[in-house]
């Protein structure tokens, strides 16, 4: 599941061409400024687009999550009903006027559930964030320094990754206030260690690379060295981290909100599947109160996997699953026995 | 066998940790925990005001003690298996409430996640095997679905959908308490495996999916070796190489993987019992933080952190049996 030390390779490779194409494209009038700006974010434009079109999961995956984030940033301005506004309208079922009925508040659902995308969203990849920046300085400065350093770092990070993350959380949490703030800390703080693993092994391989060694030599300072030298080389790494900690972090906040350590004055999935829980929602049947909010967190999060394993077939085009390359793979079998 | 002291030291450091981050948590945290515990027992009976300085002593308000001596003083507590009384299940102590509930959890945990890792693991080979089929296609985009689907959402779904509007299978609590009673009896082994179906069919189909993409990726990369085109050329049959020669070298990183994962699959378990009000730990767990109750959940908190240690060592073992280079000295 981890990429391998060929796809920072790969993936710059598909950067650096698909600028380059646009460039081409593009090179033959660039008159004003303007016309300038426009025709470096048409580059960047394209060169995204490519990215995300080189892999068929890639593509999906990053067109679901462009679906979320735009239901994060735009969604408030399309809804109209306040979410939080009670009716005598109670646990109805989907109707036109509410696409998703209501719940026991006579609140809309759909109106919750669009307004929710967006705190579910961002506290994700905040403390995602959070949580690679954690995983990149522990696991790169204990894999560049080596010695005692290491020593330290990889035993705090072993003991943090046999301890399980989500029941600390919860115990952690009990004793603080309920703000979403406390959650995504702790949730941060009980969920770096696997990151960090992963990027002390990769650094441990790149500290006695040339590039390093010359950088030393040149009289570089080891904390340039660390992030501005071994960090670019790794992005990959901490790209995919980011990735499957964003989607574990989804999942922890989404379940310690459930447990009803949410801050109750936010909307968000979790906090609605909590109100869905404790309302007696499956008593009364409103299936249209508690499926959407755990579909979202699905979807999204499938969205995510895709993306990484689409990430991961690209450096690793062993993964990639089609059938000619296997008939090839099987035809040279037969002709190494017929030889 | 250095391997295995080292990796004994780092779990024991585990456990260390946890205890010092239990003991620190209530005296870092605003407020007066043992007020509001003591509120609370004033809310189910009569109390002594000698259960009030015990409350305090335990989460270190109002005491003359340093902070060493309160360390101490709760270390000695663990040792010797006093986790506090339980405020939920008063006068019951949190040792009683655990002893009660844990064999609930245990029952099914192992169940759940030895099939699930049984069945993820045996999927994945199978895909791997047969990849770019529509077997394949159809097995990985319904994994990749489940791989990231929240625990008690689906235990909510089950609940609803196959519990309360199909009701093919009981959906609550650990037995059928009005016909029969906890003992050896053939009426309550049934009923408890018949209300054991929904929680461990959650558990097992959220799970699975991490084991199935896990072995197909490391499966996929075994099949590319060349021992495996030459088991071919051998000319061995299909079932042979993929069990006997690819599998069995592609099963080491799942294995791992397990070591990894236990942790979020307890954590996971806890949740779906809470949605199913199965009498285990979780269940417990929530109840104790619905009222407040520190010291059950701190107490439900290191008997996880226990049980997770136990079994990633246990995994340690069998990793060491399955792959004879780490019997070698020179592997760190």
């Amino acid at each position: 599941m981890k990429p391998t030390p060929a796809s920072p390779a790969s993936l710059d490779e598909s950067q650096r061409s698909a600028p380059a194409l646009a460039g081409g494209l593009s090179s033959d009038g660039q008159p004003s400024q303007a016309s300038a700006v426009l025709s470096r974010l048409g580059r960047l434009a394209r060169g995204l687009w490519r990215l995300a079109t080189i892999n068929r999961k890639v593509m999906i995956g990053s067109g679901i999550i462009a679906f979320f984030v735009l239901v994060a940033l735009l969604g408030p301005l399309v809804i109209h009903q306040n979410p939080n506004k009670f009716t005598t309208n109670l646990m109805a079922s989907p109707t036109a006027a509410h696409l998703l009925g209501t719940n026991q508040g006579g609140q809309d659902v759909f109106s919750q559930l669009v307004l929710g995308t967006r705190s579910s969203l961002s506290w994700a990849f905040l403390t995602g964030l959070l949580v690679v920046c954690i995983s990149v300085s522990v696991g790169l400065i204990g894999g560049y320094f080596g010695g005692a350093v290491d020593d330290a770092f990889s035993l705090i990070t072993n003991v943090f990754l046999v301890i399980p993350s989500l029941p600390l959380a919860i115990v952690a949490v009990q004793y603080f206030n309920r703000a979403t703030i406390t959650i995504a800390l702790i949730v941060a703080l009980t969920n770096w260690p696997w990151g960090a693993r992963v990027l002390r092994a990769q650094t441990l391989s790149m500290r006695s690379r040339e590039f390093v060694t010359a950088a030393r030599a040149g009289g570089e300072r080891s904390l340039r060295i660390i992030f501005f030298e071994i960090f670019p080389n790794e992005l990959t790494i901490v790209a995919a981290s980011f990735i499957t900690t964003t989607i574990q972090v989804l999942l922890a906040v989404a379940g310690l909100e459930f447990l009803g350590f949410g801050d109750s004055t936010t909307i968000s999935w979790g906090t609605m599947l909590y109100g869905a829980y404790n309302g007696g929602a499956l008593l009364i049947g409103a299936w249209w109160w508690f499926v959407p909010p755990g579909l979202c967190i699905a979807l999204l999060g499938s969205g995510l996997a895709l993306l990484n394993f689409g990430i991961d077939e690209i450096a690793d085009p062993r993964l990639r699953a089609f059938r000619p390359a296997r008939r090839r793979w099987r035809f040279g079998a037969k002709k190494a026995v017929q030889s | 066998m250095r391997r295995l002291i080292r990796r004994l030291s780092i779990y024991f450091l585990a456990i260390w940790a946890a205890v010092t981050i239990n003991f620190f948590l209530p005296r870092l945290a605003p407020g007066n925990p043992a007020e509001v515990a003591f509120a609370r027992l004033q809310q189910v009976g009569s109390v002594s005001p000698a259960t009030l300085t015990a409350l305090e002593n335990e989460f270190g308000v109002n005491t003359h003690d340093s902070l060493w001596i309160q360390y101490l003083k709760y270390l000695n507590n663990l040792i010797h298996g006093n986790l506090g009384v339980s405020t939920t299940y008063y006068p019951t102590s949190v040792g009683a409430v655990i002893k009660q509930d844990l064999p609930w959890t245990l029952a099914l945990l192992s169940v759940s996640v030895l099939l699930s890792f049984a069945l993820g693991t045996f999927l994945g080979v199978v895909v791997a095997w047969k990849r770019g089929s529509a077997l394949d296609t159809l097995l990985s985009s319904t994994m990749i679905f489940f791989y990231s689907v929240l625990f008690p959402w689906l235990a909510l779904m089950a609940v609803y959908f196959i519990g309360f509007k199909a009701g093919w299978f009981p959906f609550g609590f650990g037995y059928d308490s009005q016909t029969t009673s906890p003992g050896l009896s053939f009426a309550f082994l049934g009923s408890a495996l018949d209300h054991a179906v929904l929680p461990a069919l959650t558990i097992i189909v959220s799970t699975i999916a991490g084991w199935m993409l896990t072995m197909r990726n490391s499966m996929i990369t075994t099949l590319s070796e060349d021992y495996v085109l030459m088991a071919q050329a051998k000319g061995l049959g299909p079932a042979r190489v993929m069990f006997g020669y690819a599998a069995r070298n592609a099963v080491l990183p799942s294995v791992t993987g397990f070591a990894i994962a236990i942790g979020s699959v307890v954590g996971g378990q806890l949740l779906v019992e809470i949605v199913f009000s199965y009498p285990g730990i979780g269940n417990a767990l929530y109840l104790g933080i619905q009222n407040q109750d520190y010291a059950l959940a701190d107490g439900i908190l290191l008997l996880v952190i226990v049980a997770t240690v136990v079994m990633n060592l246990i995994v340690d073992l069998l990793y060491t049996v399955l792959d004879p280079r780490t019997r070698q000295e020179r592997s760190a």
